[in-house]
């Protein structure tokens, strides 16, 4: 399938030799970037009415939205060797920021999780979502696939000292969401089934540990989405007042600007973290839907790229990528409708706020230089 | 190439595997959503609206109650009542101390009451400030301090007629007095609305009325502020003065049977009624039986004149001053010897009035006293009126046949009294007594033959006249009768040598009788206790006042000696 694919391409890209395409020349892939400015689109305006229709909000948004488009264009003319030569030196940096953290890191809502640059704080977790695809893509790649003991021995530990000293902070959620980006490159490489399935157990028999090793708030979370009725005005209360404007927006929604949930201050954080329980609520079922479809289409091509890339390396880092942005939307959406636990995760590209839609254009820069410098065979 | 081939085989599946994951994981959304936005939408729908859609009560004014010439007597007022939700003012630490300042409150006190309720979402802090103060309250912007709009009963003539009015509680219900009697007609009814409110309980917006509140509708007591304001004045300078334990004043119209007068010492402020006692609440005049004594007398009388067996001019002997009733004695002050009827009126002897009602059939006499009103309670509808005590005459024992003559061992209300009285100023037609102005002449039941009547007001005329009892009654440029009454109070074992009640019951003007009045002051504590001395004097001043008041014509010419009475009245009443 991979051949017959790469011959179909080969001829494509032969076809258009001569005269390279502007979006080409400027190492951008089109598909995924409509596809990218459709979802800004839809964000801004849902958080212009998720916002009380504050424009000065919107022009804030927009500002960083075009600061990360800025970071994924840059990011795009890199060629992808630079990225694996740089590998190493940016997964050291990122350690060596969390250890800081841990020893001098300032205290943001009950979490050591923010470092102050003077100039601003930003949350050196954020870079080991990149750092720790590439790095365990690097480590693997180093040698024949599917990968040997050693070499999963370096990527278990490449993941091990990041995603515990995230879990330190403590930040659960995004240690879990670190941690499975990396497990991602493993599961890609081609660990063996048989591991897979051991893993699996693994994780299944340590749930009981993990729950003993929690905080008492996420413990209360967990429990929370199991039954939100059993403290409503409490922990339950974001879960039950998420569901009930998503639920209350039926199959149409009521309409933009329309939703009474939202607007009267009985949904909490509903411009960044439980924004599509806004959407969901003046826009419906079939808005949900179509908001799930341009993601699907988003998430598609990324794969689509990452399965077109040449060396394993691009393929790994690419189809790791993506794959954890689809986890992203899928942990805040299933937070929003109460399949999962509340945890401190944006929905990707929608949500108000910068840093996590920087780093997200920052790994769509990388996919789009991954599949815009591609060597022809036949050269 | 058989490792590689497998290796494809393997990637091949890896990317199934993905594939089918990433399907799961969408599938699942999917199916959430549908669940929850289109299997569940009316339930969840259901919860917002119960979140957001709240019923909120709209206070109704209560009616107003004016005297008979629309003076305001009770007025509501719109106030607010300020309320707190402690877990919201928990947070706002810092603000209590100026919260506290703005209401009057002590920091302490406020910090208590929030410990005590700190688990509620709900506690009032201070109900029914101003509008001022409540504004400034919310100016402070205290979060989880909330306003609530409420109505407050004022009582511009304040002591005057607090007894009468009563009084409603917080709630704006009434709860004593005409407040009380008439709660039904003034109270409002409170309509409701359908309001937004968002998540932090503010209304934002009306969405329906369900009801409109219904104000209560206004009452027109039958009182004449001005009688009741001088009535109240003389029986608190007269309880005063004779250093007495309380009293009662009341004047009633008797040709409509409306009050037009009722006022009792010890009063109170029906707009702050912080720390009193109950006895300050009672409307005495209704409330309070008493042995009439002497007041009674002119009934017996009555009955006695219309058995036919005597008139006016029937001579009765009371020499020794005294007579042996049974294993009871009965007395008079002086011996007065032999009188006529009207005499024993005029001098007030309890041994003449006791042969008489000894020498008429029991039931001849019971029958007269209860065409009186005696023993039951009046028309008036008045909350918590007393019947006084009448007893019935088959278990009448010759000696209370004739103690009950002379005012001892039945009791009754100053009101009763003063409606008995009625009867005598209206003719002999007894009008049902009322609170409420009436409009409508009333069609009045006659009680008595009016040519009984006509005997008795000269009785009564003479009791004020040179050589009665109650010269002090008398009232410049009007002909005045009435009864003076001198009542030993009853003690456990007997009667009290030296704890009185003075009355004097009376009416206005003899010629042409409108007005009927009781005055009653209970222990007077000075030398004085005499129903002439006590009673009599504050009868012919509030007397004098309402005549004028009312514009009745004097019908007495005034005489010399008048002249200079009014005179030097004059000069002490500017």
């Amino acid at each position: 399938m991979i051949e017959s694919q790469s011959v179909r391409h080969l001829g494509s890209a032969s076809s258009s030799m001569h005269r390279r395409t502007l979006s080409e020349r400027l190492h951008l892939d089109l598909p995924l970037l409509g596809g990218l400015i459709l979802l800004a689109g839809i964000s801004l305006v849902v958080l212009y009415s998720a916002g009380g229709q504050d424009s000065g909000l919107l022009v804030r948004q927009g500002l960083r939205l075009g600061l990360a488009l800025g970071v994924m264009f840059a990011l795009a003319q890199v060629p992808p060797h630079q990225y694996r030569h740089w590998t190493p030196w940016l997964y050291g940096l990122g350690l060596l920021l969390l250890v800081l953290v841990e020893v001098a890191g300032d205290v943001g809502k009950g979490a050591q999780r923010w470092l102050d640059l003077g100039l601003f704080r930003f949350q050196p977790s954020e870079i080991m979502k990149i750092a720790l695809p590439l790095m365990v893509a690097r480590l693997l790649s180093n040698h024949t696939l599917p990968p040997d003991w050693r070499s999963l021995l370096q990527a278990g530990v490449a993941i091990a000292l990041p995603v515990g000293l995230i879990a330190r902070q403590p930040d659960l959620g995004t240690a879990l969401l670190v941690a499975s980006s990396g497990a991602f490159v493993v599961l890609l490489a081609g660990l063996r089934w048989r591991l897979v399935g051991g893993f699996a157990l693994l994780a299944a028999a340590l749930a009981p540990v993990l729950w003993m090793f929690m905080h008492d708030y996420q413990r209360q979370r967990v429990l929370t989405l199991l039954d939100p009725e059993r403290d409503p005005l409490g922990t339950g209360y974001h879960i039950i007042q998420s569901k009930i404007a998503v639920g209350s927006g039926g199959l149409y929604g009521k309409g933009w600007l329309n939703g009474t949930q939202s607007h009267l201050d009985f949904l909490p954080e509903r411009s960044t973290d439980f924004i599509f329980a806004v959407y969901g609520e003046e826009f419906g079922m079939l808005g949900a839907l179509l908001l799930l479809a341009v993601f699907l289409y988003v998430v598609y091509r990324g794969l689509w790229i990452a399965l077109q890339a040449q060396d394993s390396f691009g393929r790994l880092v690419g189809g790791s990528l993506i794959l954890t942005f689809f986890v992203y939307l899928f942990v805040n959406m299933g937070m929003v409708i109460g399949l999962l636990p509340v945890v401190g995760v944006p929905l990707p590209l929608i949500s108000y706020g910068g840093t996590s839609l920087v780093t997200l254009m920052a790994g769509f820069g990388i996919l789009m230089s991954i599949h815009t410098h591609r060597k022809l065979l036949a050269s | 190439m058989s490792g590689a081939e497998r290796e494809y085989a393997d990637y091949r599946g890896r990317r199934v595997f993905v594939l089918a994951v990433l399907a799961l994981a969408l599938g699942v959304l999917g199916w959430r959503l549908l669940d929850l936005q289109v299997l569940d939408r009316d339930f969840y729908r259901h919860q917002g609206d119960a979140r957001m859609l709240r019923t909120v009560t709209m206070p109704a004014h209560r009616g107003m109650i004016t005297d008979r010439n629309g003076e305001p007597l009770a007025v509501s007022t719109p106030v607010a009542t300020v309320w707190g939700n402690p877990r919201e003012l928990a947070a706002a630490r810092a603000s209590w101390p100026e919260l506290a300042r703005t209401l009057d409150l002590s920091p302490e006190s406020l910090e208590r009451t929030l410990a005590a309720y700190a688990d509620r979402e709900f506690f009032y802090i201070k109900r029914q400030v101003p509008p001022d103060v409540a504004e400034r309250v919310e100016s402070l912007g205290v979060p989880g301090v909330y306003l609530l709009k409420e109505y407050r009963r004022y009582y511009p003539a304040g002591e005057v007629a607090s007894h009468v009015l009563g009084f409603t509680d917080v709630d704006d219900g009434g709860q004593e007095g005409i407040e009380l009697a008439y709660d039904q007609w003034l109270r409002g009814v409170p309509g409701s609305k359908r309001v937004l409110k968002d998540g932090r309980r503010q209304t934002v917006q009306d969405v329906e009325l369900i009801n409109a509140p219904r104000p209560g509708r206004d009452l027109a007591l039958s009182l004449d502020l001005r009688l009741q304001y001088l009535a109240y004045r003389e029986l608190k300078a007269a309880i005063q003065d004779n250093g007495a334990r309380s009293g009662s004043i009341v004047i009633l119209d008797a040709q409509t049977g409306e009050v037009l007068a009722m006022v009792n010492q010890p009063s109170f402020n029906p707009n702050n009624r912080a720390g009193l006692t109950g006895g300050r609440y009672r409307n005495r005049a209704v409330t309070d039986p008493f042995e009439p004594g002497s007041t009674m007398k002119p009934f017996a009388v009555a009955a006695a004149l219309e058995s036919g067996r005597y008139t006016p001019e029937t001579p009765v002997e009371t020499s020794p001053g005294w007579m042996r009733v049974g294993r009871d004695t009965v007395r008079d002050v002086h011996n007065y010897g032999l009188l006529d009827v009207a005499g024993v009126i005029r001098k007030s002897s309890n041994v003449g009035v006791s042969k008489i009602a000894l020498s008429l059939p029991p039931d001849r006499l019971w029958g007269l006293y209860s065409r009186m009103g005696f023993g039951m309670v009046s028309s008036s509808g008045f909350p918590g009126e007393t019947s006084g005590l009448l007893g019935d005459f088959s278990r009448w024992r010759p000696i209370e046949q004739a103690t009950f003559a002379f005012g001892y061992g039945l009791s009754v209300t100053s009101l009763q009294l003063a409606h008995a009285y009625a009867v005598f100023a209206a003719d002999g037609v007894r009008n049902p007594v009322t609170f409420l102005r009436r409009d409508e002449p009333i069609e009045g039941e006659r009680v008595i033959d009016h040519r009984i009547v006509a005997q008795i007001l000269p009785m009564l005329e003479s009791v004020v006249q040179e050589g009665g009892t109650a010269t002090r009654a008398a009232v410049p440029g009007y002909r005045v009768g009435g009864k003076t009454g001198t009542v030993r109070k009853a003690i456990a074992g007997g009667y009290s040598e030296d704890h009185y009640i003075a009355v004097f019951s009376g009416l206005a003007p003899i010629s042409q009788p409108r007005l009927a009045a009781v005055v009653m002051i209970n222990e007077p504590g000075g030398k004085a206790y005499y129903g002439g001395q006590v009673a009599a004097p504050v009868f012919s001043r509030v007397m004098a006042g309402a005549l004028r008041l009312l514009n009745i014509a004097p019908d007495a010419p005034p005489g010399p000696g008048d002249a200079v009475r009014m005179a030097s009245t004059d000069k002490v009443k500017p």
